[in-house]
């Protein structure tokens, strides 16, 4: 799967086999409670299973000022 | 997990409510509860106009959004700060949404205004740029809600803007600060508006979660200024907080409105406000804080422009 982060920086991650999207935040380091996780038009809860072949992004929601 | 309404799969869980919900009821949710908040609160009724902060970003646009679903009686107000492109990737969001909508906006430009841009104003005041600018959004929206008849303020300001200001107030004991914060204020003088904030019960998360799911087009980036400031380490830590007990923010910032503002609100003392020598705002001082920075900057700028004069050579 790919990951998508626009935000700091934009990078990607590449990812092999699925998993829930509560183990990919542990993974990946970001808090699901300040961050969304965006498949195509959708929003993920964090018990949905993200497949291999999906690209998700994940976006802070936190905005500083 | 399900949609706690129709059982169809859900696209936003809220831990901290006990709650999941797919798209369409979730967004039913946001509105119905932001409708409550208004009302609970008496912030402003259907007949009202209100003048609705939008910077561009996700929480005013959702602000704005719902408002207009709810059937309120809008008006945008814009700054265009000037800080680069995230200012005009700012405006350029904001002016197309009311495009769109067909909904009127009021853009004011900073650089008009204060007769410097806030990287401007930064470098003149010696300060960071958050100082200006706060005093500048607060200043010019008051004054622009005042003469164009708006009697009310409302700002996309969400609970994680307000649990980490409470948590700034009490690290730091500001009392003046402390006394003063609340979803809803009531106008303390002629010259000054009521202001409310429809969206303090609604987490950053799911302000954005309504701007997605509504395919709201603001604008994703932060200001370049915002990066280090102390509200977003503790926005941070709140959160790290909320994720191993959830409710934590929400019960934070309701038990500060519940148990200690109106004990401080019996004990503050009653700020003495009057009008601006200069402009005729209300203030404390006997000049406001606006006036003077723009004086300062005003000053500055002369100082730029003024040809270094030239070396005199002894007559011959
Ligand atoms: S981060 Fe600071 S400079 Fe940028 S918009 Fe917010 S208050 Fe203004
Ligand atoms: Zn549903
Ligand atoms: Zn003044």
């Amino acid at each position: 799967m790919k990951v998508i982060f626009r935000i700091p920086k934009p990078h990607q991650v590449e990812l092999q086999g699925r998993r829930r999207v509560s183990e990919l935040a542990r993974e990946l380091g970001f808090n699901l409670e300040s961050h969304l996780v965006i498949r195509g038009d959708d929003l993920l809860t964090r018990d949905a299973v993200v497949e291999d072949t999906d690209t998700i992004e994940v976006r802070p929601a936190i905005s500083g000022g | 997990m399900r949609c706690v309404k129709c059982h169809e799969t859900a696209s936003v869980d809220l831990p901290s409510r006990n709650a999941a919900y797919c798209a369409p009821h979730y967004l039913e949710h946001f509105e119905y509860e932001v409708g409550h908040n208004i009302r609970s609160l008496k912030m402003f009724t259907t007949d009202e106009r209100v003048l609705v902060a939008v910077s561009g970003g996700k929480d005013s646009l959702a602000l704005w959004e719902t408002l207009i679903r709810l059937g309120y009686k809008t008006t945008g107000f814009h700054l265009h700060l000037g800080i680069g492109e995230y200012s005009d990737l700012s405006r350029e969001k904001t002016e197309s949404y009311a495009r769109a909508h067909n909904v009127e906006l009021i853009v004011v430009e900073v650089e008009e205004a204060v007769g410097a841009t806030i990287p401007e104003v930064s470098t003149a005041l010696r300060r960071v740029p958050c100082s200006g600018c706060g005093l500048t959004k607060r200043y010019l929206m008051n004054r622009t809600a005042r003469q164009q008849g708006f009697p009310v303020l409302a700002t996309g300001h969400n609970l994680d803007d307000e649990a980490a200001t409470l948590m700034g107030g009490i690290l730091h004991w500001q009392m003046d600060s402390l006394g003063r914060q609340a979803p809803a204020l009531e106008s303390t003088h002629p010259k000054l508006g009521r202001k409310v904030k429809p969206l303090y019960t609604f987490s950053e998360k799911e302000t954005a979660s309504y701007a997605v799911l509504r395919r709201i087009d603001y604008v994703v980036d932060e200001c370049p200024n915002s990066t280090g400031a102390l509200s977003l380490l503790y926005k941070d830590v709140l959160n790290r907080i909320e994720a191993e007990s959830h409710g934590t923010k929400l019960r934070f910032f309701q038990g500060y409105l519940k148990n200690l503002r109106p004990a401080l609100a019996s004990t503050g003392q009653k700020v003495e406000l009057r009008e601006c020598a200069t402009c005729g705002e209300a203030t404390t001082a006997e000049v406001c804080a606006y006036c003077r920075m723009v004086d300062r900057v005003y000053k500055w700028k002369q100082r730029r422009v003024a040809p270094t004069p030239a070396p005199v050579s002894p007559p011959t």
